[in-house]
Parts: C-alpha cells; sequence; structure tokens
C-alpha cells in the first residue's frame, strides 16, 4: 500500500478537477459528496499506509515513493517524491479524517450558497496542498504544499468576497504568510548550498551525522522557524489568525484550528535533527515565544466577544503551547497536541458553526444564552469539547497538555509557570465562552423580525451533515488521549506510550527527561495540572454563571493589547512611506535606468543621424575612404 | 627575368612592356577617376569619371591576361564593355528623367536621402 | 627580350593620353570640353590594347567606346543643355576636396605599393597561352582565340549579354518615356 501513497493527494486533485470542470452542473449537493468521497478515499489509502508501515519492523518504516523527476538541473536533482514514514502518516490520517468529516459538516452549513461548488472545490484543493505538505519528501514538494495551503487559505477566507472586511482579511492572511514563506525560501537555498539536496532525509541525515555545522542547522532552523511563526501564528506573526475568522466556520475549523495552521509545528518536527544539531540558543528561543504567545493570547481571549475570535485566539494559545513542546524538546508531546488539538478545536468550531447557523448568522454571544435546550447535541458535543480544552481528564486535551507540562518543568521553571497560568486562563475563557453561549440568561428575544425568521424564532438543531461530524469528533475527543498515555501508575503497560513509540524513528531529538525531578514526581504534576483546570473553570463559572465576582474585561485586552491596531498603523505610515520610498527607487533609478538607455541610444542615433547629408557625392566618398581603409588593413596584414 | 615571363611563348615574341607598368598605369587612371567621381557635381561628367575607372579595370585585364597568358582575361573586358554600354545606356536615360524634371539639378541637388 | 625604343615611345605617349584626358576630364568646367578628354583617354587605352597584342579589344574600344558611348553622352549634354561652364571653385561640402585628396593619393599608393610587390610573384597556373601573329603565323589570330573562348566557354554568358541589352534599352525607353497622364507630369518640357 505504500506504494500508492501518491493517491492520498491524488483522490483531491481529482476531485478538484471534477469540481473544476463539471462543479457548476453538479450542483448542490452532488458537488459536497463527491468532495467528501473523494477526501474519505484518501483518508481510507491513509489508514492502508499506515497498516502497511505497522506490518514492518520498527527500523524500516520509512519509504520514499517518487513518482518522476521534477527538476533536473545539473547539480539540482528534485523529484516529485513522496515520504512514508512515522510523522507523515500519523499527520495524514488525523488530517484527511478530520477533513472528510469537516467536509461532510459543509454539505449542511453551506446550504444554500451560491457559490457551494466552488467552496468545495477550495476544499479539495486544500486537502491536496496539505497532503503535498505533510508528505514531500523534499523541501520543494513541502513548499508546494506550503504555499497551496497559504493560497487556499487565502480564497477560503474571503470566500465571500463581497463582503470588504473578508477581502481583507483574506489579503492579510495571505501577506502575512508570506513573510513567513520568505524564510523558508532562504532556508531551502541554505539547505541546498550545504548540503548540496534538498531532500529531508538527506538532511537529517546530515544533520544526526554531524555532517552540519553548527551555523548552518541554526540558519536553517531559524529560517524553517520564521516560516511556521508565520503559518501557525505566533508572536510577531499572528494577527492575521482572528481576522481569519471572517471566513464560513468550517473553513475556520479546518484551515486554522485542525491543520493549516499546525503545518508549521509539523515543519519543526520534520528538522528535529537539525534543531538538535543547531546552536543552544534555539531550543529555547523557540519555547519562550511558543509560551509568550500563549499567555498572551489567553489574556485576549478573555475578552472578545465574538464567538469565533475566542475560539481564534484559543488557536493561537494552543499553538503556543506545542511550540513550548518543540522548544523543549517534547516532539512526540508536540504532536500528540496537534491531533488532540485538530479534535476538540475542530469540534469546538464546528459546534459553533452550529450555534451560529442556528441564531441565523448571529455570532455575539453577547447576544446568546440558555441555547443549551434548543440544541442538544450541539451542546453536549460543545460541552465535551470545552472538558478537553481546559484540561480535564479523561478527556484527550488533558494528556497531551499533561504531557507538554511534564517537559516543561524539566527543562525550564518560568516556563512551566507561564504554561501553568495559560492553563487557568484557557479554563477561564472557554467557561466564559460556553457559559455565555448555552447557559446563563437568554440574551435572544423569541420576536421573529430581529432574526429574519416567520413567525416565532426559535433556534433550531442541525441537520445530520452538521450533526455527525460533531458526535464524531465528541468520541475521538473523548478516545484521543489513548494515543500516547503517560507512565502513570494506574495506567497499564501494554498502553503506554503509544505516540512516542511509533515515532521512535524520526526523533532522535527527543528530549531525555528520565531521572529529572519532574519525572520523578510526575503524579504530583498530574494533580498540579487537573487543579489549575479545575480553578479555571471554577472561576469561570463563578464570574459568569453564578455572577457573584463582576467580569473584569478590559478593553486594552478587548482590542487584542492594541498589536493588530499598531501594526496596522505602523503597515500605513512608516511601512507605506518605506514601500513607497522602494517603489519610488523602482520608478526612477530602475526604469530610469532602462529609459535612459533608450534615450541614450536615440540621442546616439540622432547624433548619428548627422551624418546622413543625402549628398551621393559625400557617400561615395565615404566608400572610397573606406575602401582605402580596407585596402590599407589588408596591406598591413600581408595579404596584399 | 625569365620566371616573370608567362608560359607557352616562344622566345621570338615581340617583347612587350612590362605588364606591371600597365598595372600601374591602371592603377592611376583609377584613382583619378575616383576623385573626379567626388569633385564634380555634374552628373554627366561624374558618369565619365565612371568610365574611366571601368578603362581602368578594363587594361588591367588585359595585363593581367598578357602575365598569365590566359585569354579569358580579355574575353572579360568584351563582357565589361558591354556591360557597360547597356549601363551607360540605363544611367542616362535616369539622368534625363531627373533632369527633366529639375533642370539645372546638380548631384548636390538630388539630397532627399538627407536624414 | 627588353622592350625596344619604339615600345618605350608608344607605351608612354598613350600614357600620357591616357592620364591627360582623365586630368582633363575632372578638369575642365565644361561638360562637353570633359567629354573630349574622354575620348582622348579611351583612344589612349586603345592604343595600350594594341600594344598589348589585343587587337580585337582595341577595336571594340573605339567602336563601342569611343564611337557610341561618348556619342551618347554628348547627345544628352546638348539635349538637356547642361553644356554650359559651371563654377569648379564653390564646393558646398567643405571637407570634400581635402578628403577627395586624401583618398585619392592613398588608393594609388596602396595600389602601387601592392601591384609592384607583386611584381615577382610566381605564376601558378598559367593559361595556354595569348596566340598572336608571331606565335600562330596567323594574322587573325587574337580573334581567333577570342571567339573560341566567348563561343565556347562563355557561351551562356555571351547570350545572357544580349539578353541585358535588350533589357537596358526596353527598361531606358520606360524610363524616359512621357506617360500620357493629365496633369501630373510637371515640371515636363517639351
Amino acid at each position: 500500500m505504500s506504494d500508492v501513497v501518491w493517491l492520498i493527494p491524488a483522490f483531491p486533485l481529482a476531485g478538484f478537477l471534477l469540481i473544476l470542470l463539471f462543479g457548476r452542473r453538479l450542483g448542490e449537493p452532488l458537488a459536497g459528496y463527491l468532495a467528501t468521497a473523494m477526501v474519505a478515499a484518501s483518508f481510507v489509502v491513509s489508514v492502508g499506509v499506515y497498516l502497511d508501515l505497522l506490518g514492518m519492523p520498527e527500523d524500516e518504516r520509512t519509504h520514499v515513493e517518487t513518482l518522476f523527476s521534477w527538476v533536473p538541473v545539473g547539480d539540482l536533482q528534485i523529484d516529485m517524491s513522496f515520504l512514508v514514514d512515522p510523522l507523515s502518516v500519523a499527520m495524514c490520517l488525523f488530517f484527511t479524517g478530520i477533513s472528510a468529516l469537516i467536509h461532510l459538516y459543509s454539505i449542511g452549513y453551506m446550504h444554500g450558497d451560491p457559490k457551494f461548488s466552488k467552496f468545495f472545490l477550495y476544499l479539495n484543493l486544500f486537502v491536496l496542498s496539505m497532503a503535498m505538505l505533510v508528505l514531500g519528501e523534499n523541501m520543494l514538494v513541502t513548499f508546494l504544499g506550503w504555499e497551496g495551503v497559504g493560497t487556499c487559505s487565502y480564497l477560503l477566507i474571503s470566500f465571500w468576497h463581497s463582503r470588504e472586511s473578508a477581502a481583507t482579511a483574506g489579503k492579510k492572511a495571505f501577506l502575512t504568510n508570506r513573510v513567513g514563506d520568505w524564510g523558508v525560501m532562504l532556508a531551502m537555498f541554505l539547505t541546498f548550498s550545504a548540503v548540496g539536496s534538498i531532500s529531508w532525509n538527506v538532511l537529517n541525515n546530515n544533520a544526526e551525522g554531524g555532517l552540519l555545522a553548527e551555523t548552518t542547522a541554526t540558519g536553517i532552523a531559524v529560517l524553517l522557524f520564521v516560516g511556521a511563526v508565520g503559518k501557525s501564528a505566533q508572536l510577531p506573526l499572528y494577527f492575521w489568525l482572528p481576522d481569519a475568522m471572517e471566513g464560513p466556520t468550517p473553513v475556520s475549523a479546518l484551515i486554522h484550528a485542525a491543520t493549516m495552521v499546525t503545518a508549521g509545528v509539523f515543519l519543526m518536527i520534520r528538522i528535529n535533527p537539525v534543531i538538535m544539531a543547531s546552536a543552544d540558543w534555539v531550543g529555547p528561543m523557540i519555547a519562550w515565544i511558543g509560551a509568550i504567545t500563549a499567555l498572551f493570547a489567553a489574556t485576549i481571549a478573555v475578552a472578545q466577544n465574538d464567538i469565533k475570535k475566542v475560539l481564534a485566539y484559543s488557536t493561537v494559545s494552543q499553538l503556543g503551547y506545542m511550540f513550548l513542546a518543540v522548544g523543549t524538546g517534547a516532539y512526540v508531546a508536540a504532536l500528540f497536541h496537534v491531533i488532540t488539538h485538530a479534535f476538540f478545536k475542530a469540534l469546538l468550531f464546528l459546534g459553533s458553526g452550529s450555534v451560529i447557523h442556528a441564531m441565523n448568522d448571529e455570532q455575539d454571544m453577547r447576544k446568546m444564552g440558555k441555547l443549551a435546550k434548543f440544541l442538544p447535541i450541539t451542546a453536549g458535543t460543545f460541552i465535551i469539547g470545552w472538558l478537553a480544552i481546559a484540561g480535564v481528564p479523561p478527556f484527550a486535551g488533558f494528556w497531551s497538555k499533561d504531557e507538554i507540562l511534564l517537559f516543561t518543568l524539566a527543562d525550564s521553571v518560568p516556563l512551566y509557570i507561564i504554561g501553568l497560568v495559560t492553563a487557568i486562563l484557557t479554563g477561564f475563557y472557554m467557561t466564559r465562552q460556553v457559559v455565555m453561549t448555552f447557559f446563563g440568561e437568554q440574551k435572544w428575544e423569541s420576536r421573529a423580525e430581529e432574526h429574519g425568521a416567520h413567525g416565532e424564532f426559535k433556534p433550531h438543531e442541525s441537520p445530520w451533515t452538521m450533526s455527525t461530524p460533531l458526535v464524531v469528533l465528541a468520541l475521538l475527543t473523548i478516545a484521543g488521549g489513548l494515543v500516547q498515555l503517560p507512565s502513570l501508575g494506574i495506567v497499564p503497560d501494554s498502553v503506554q506510550h503509544r505516540l512516542e513509540d511509533w515515532m521512535h524513528l524520526v526523533l532522535p531529538g527527543e528530549a531525555e527527561i528520565n531521572g529529572t525531578w519532574a519525572l520523578d514526581n510526575q503524579n504530583l504534576l498530574v494533580v498540579v495540572a487537573i487543579v489549575a483546570s479545575l480553578v479555571g473553570i471554577m472561576l469561570g463559572w463563578l464570574v459568569y454563571q453564578q455572577r457573584r465576582i463582576r467580569p473584569y474585561e478590559p478593553s486594552v485586552l478587548g482590542n487584542g493589547w492594541y498589536y493588530d491596531a499598531t501594526v496596522t498603523r505602523f503597515m500605513g505610515g512608516p511601512g507605506r512611506e518605506g514601500f513607497e520610498a522602494v517603489a519610488a527607487f523602482d520608478a526612477t533609478v530602475i526604469d530610469g535606468a532602462v529609459n535612459g538607455a533608450g534615450a541614450a541610444v536615440g540621442g546616439a542615433a540622432g547624433g548619428l543621424r548627422k551624418g546622413q547629408t543625402g549628398y551621393v557625392r559625400q557617400y561615395g566618398l565615404v566608400i572610397g575612404i573606406g575602401t582605402v581603409l580596407l585596402l590599407g588593413w589588408f596591406f598591413l596584414r600581408g595579404v596584399l | 627575368m625569365a620566371e616573370g615571363r608567362l608560359d607557352g611563348r616562344g622566345p621570338d615574341v615581340i617583347a612587350a612592356i612590362e605588364p606591371t607598368w600597365y598595372l600601374l598605369l591602371a592603377a592611376l587612371l583609377f584613382s583619378i577617376g575616383a576623385v573626379g567621381l567626388v569633385i564634380r557635381r555634374n552628373p554627366l561628367v561624374m558618369f565619365m569619371c565612371i568610365e574611366l575607372m571601368l578603362n581602368a579595370a578594363n587594361i588591367t585585364f588585359v595585363a593581367l591576361a598578357t602575365r598569365l597568358g590566359d585569354i579569358n582575361g580579355q574575353t572579360a573586358v568584351f563582357f565589361v564593355m558591354v556591360v557597360a554600354a547597356a549601363e551607360v545606356v540605363v544611367g542616362l536615360g535616369i539622368i534625363v528623367s531627373i533632369l527633366r524634371r529639375r533642370p539645372g539639378a546638380t548631384a548636390d541637388s538630388l539630397a532627399e536621402l538627407k536624414g | 627580350m627588353d622592350p625596344t625604343f619604339l615600345e618605350y615611345v608608344v607605351f608612354f605617349v598613350a600614357g600620357a593620353m591616357m592620364i591627360g584626358g582623365a586630368i582633363g576630364v575632372l578638369a575642365f568646367s565644361n561638360p562637353v570640353h570633359s567629354a573630349l578628354g574622354l575620348v582622348l583617354t579611351l583612344f589612349g587605352v586603345a592604343v595600350q590594347f594594341v600594344a598589348m597584342e589585343a587587337h580585337f579589344l582595341a577595336a571594340v574600344q573605339v567602336i563601342v567606346y569611343a564611337g557610341a558611348i561618348v556619342v551618347l553622352f554628348l547627345f544628352v549634354i546638348m539635349l538637356l543643355g547642361v553644356d554650359t561652364a559651371t563654377d569648379l571653385s564653390i564646393e558646398p561640402i567643405k571637407v570634400q576636396r581635402p578628403l577627395a585628396a586624401v583618398m585619392g593619393v592613398a588608393l594609388l599608393a596602396l595600389l602601387g605599393a601592392s601591384i609592384v610587390q607583386a611584381r615577382d610573384a610566381l605564376v601558378l597556373n598559367p593559361g595556354a597561352g595569348i596566340a598572336t601573329v608571331q606565335s600562330t603565323g596567323n594574322h587573325d589570330a587574337n580573334i581567333d582565340q577570342i571567339a573560341e573562348n566567348l563561343y565556347g566557354d562563355w557561351v551562356f554568358a555571351f547570350e545572357l549579354t544580349s539578353v541585358l541589352l535588350i533589357v537596358a534599352v526596353v527598361g531606358t525607353v520606360l524610363l524616359t518615356r512621357k506617360w500620357p497622364k493629365a496633369g501630373s507630369t510637371a515640371g515636363d518640357r517639351t
């Protein structure tokens, strides 16, 4: 089955082409079913490849499938080839699966939209790009996918492009990602010049074997981290993600929660030998940026009123956790959190989409309340997601967050404190969201006109296409922790560390924490984590449900510490002046040089034109003199 | 001096002047023709200078025919004369046409090629 | 064998005629005088042809060149009425005369130098020899040899020259014809 790993991108490619050609004719809902079927087929192939790899002995679980030679230029030999190893298969499994579920959800969510088939066109294109990104055997195939997901993100954020805020958000996302792409491109060039190839295997083998100079490894790692910062919305390039909520909710769920934003983390995990070979400050730098982003975003989420914006900042915060894990060498924990976060965040987003759908496109939480009664399935699944993200056992989020905090404490205490505080805040703002939406006071009117419905307005539960994915994701959220259970006393040996064993082959850079105080006192830490989560939840409950404490939502938090506004003002002000200076330089110097060359030629020609007097006798004289010169030359050369 | 002579000629042939002298003479004639072509403004006189140059070429041909012992040189002169005749006919026709339109024109007044 | 005294005299006199006529073409301000200078040159050339045993060519030279072409020149001069003397002292293009002088001298020098240098060159591919009265005893030797060559090796070129002459004649007639169109032929005199 590993031979046909290329089917994983091929199915969505086929879907893309079919919808491109026949989308309008297929129409709703057939285009949606086609797209879903294609992605589901990819998922099946992923499962097949996984089983295939499982059957191989542990050391041999990498396989390269080359389709064709793509760029054969002298020393640079780049093939279109796919790498099947534990990391890429793990990523493929969860992202094709979740993509399939979200495709199904979109059939219901995008019902009635005039651009229905175009939506699935872009979604399939996205799955194709993500597959290329994850499965790429060399940096160029990965970069192709990287750019592809960025493009799809742009297309899908500004899907309703007649809305100016959506179009602007799309541009913002694309441009910010571009800054990250610059880093990835430079890393590619650096890799090629240092190693002579841009294959991940060659790079990683060189790094492991000590053939990569420390400065080179540092350069590559830092440049790829720049790309990751852009794609995964960390400080300082996170500000596109909250705006990206302008896109339809399935897009937010798929791209900006579960898959695309994890591409940065994936990239870091992929190059863990390079990070290992780089300077000592690279890891801590990644960890600190992740931690500070996590805390920063959590504080902002506390004061958001849009149901999707809370989740957006929550995503930034959780991504911060993943980079914190990467920075401390806990790659397994990072991947684990990627997977569990994909489950519960997708669940939360789809749930919020269900709420928005029920409330006729109302997104302000201050106008919701007491919806649990009317939307039982949505509320139930949303609550499961809430508990997972807050870190309540036995849901998936608890296990992964605990693993990260364990490794963090083993590395540095200040980081651990930041992580813990963020965990409390996470519980707090998520509780706030759940209470404001599903419990609390009913802030919406039953009257019809306000919500554009006929007769009495009553929120209604979503159709089966939307509810089914919610249920499936909830189940996954509950069971997701089984993937990597820690070695606590209560956990039987056979199910411990499944993910770690699976990933062992490709993670030579995994940090070793045997013998640290943290590992010895694991049980204590587990208790601390649970307590932190419950504290957060309790505070949220007290403030928003019981109204015992007054809510404190300063506008500085509501406006995101004015970071976005500062960036906008900079870009509009000094930034714009800088750009205009560059443009002026281009117009005057470069264009001037080109035009000047033309003018010079014209001037010279004008001068030479004076030689054309029109006098035949003069022309004759010139011919004569030319002949004389020619003869003289021949004579001197001895030919005559 | 015997090598300077051509083969195939008997010893009792009229000893001509060395062909080199004829060649020099032709060169002189050619130069005078070239200078004249450039100096004079009257189109007809310019034409005559062209004829001078053609004659210089003819002399060269014949001198070399004598030197190399090849009759083709003299045949070439024949053809040159024929072509010169045709050329004079056409050229004078052109001059007539031009001077009909613009009486008193010289080579300098026909300066439409001025750029 | 050395040339005889007579041959030297013939050479120099004919040469003087040639060069004198040429300078006359240049120097006379009246075009008719220039034409007469041309005739002198052509006669000089004919004499040189005879001295070089090219009798046929000498005859053709006189008949065609001096007899037809120069007459044609004089016809046209008289027809167009440009037989008045022109002022030779003015020259519109300032650099023309000095440069022309330089060109002439340089040309002569280079050509002369080349000719002198090639004086002792070996003849690599000599021809079959020019037939003269002395060598063959035939009084028509020159004509015979030229005729054989012309109608033998070069018969195709010969035919083409006849075509050329017809084309020239027809072309000139067309060129100089006055087309009977109304109004557009301004400046026509007749």
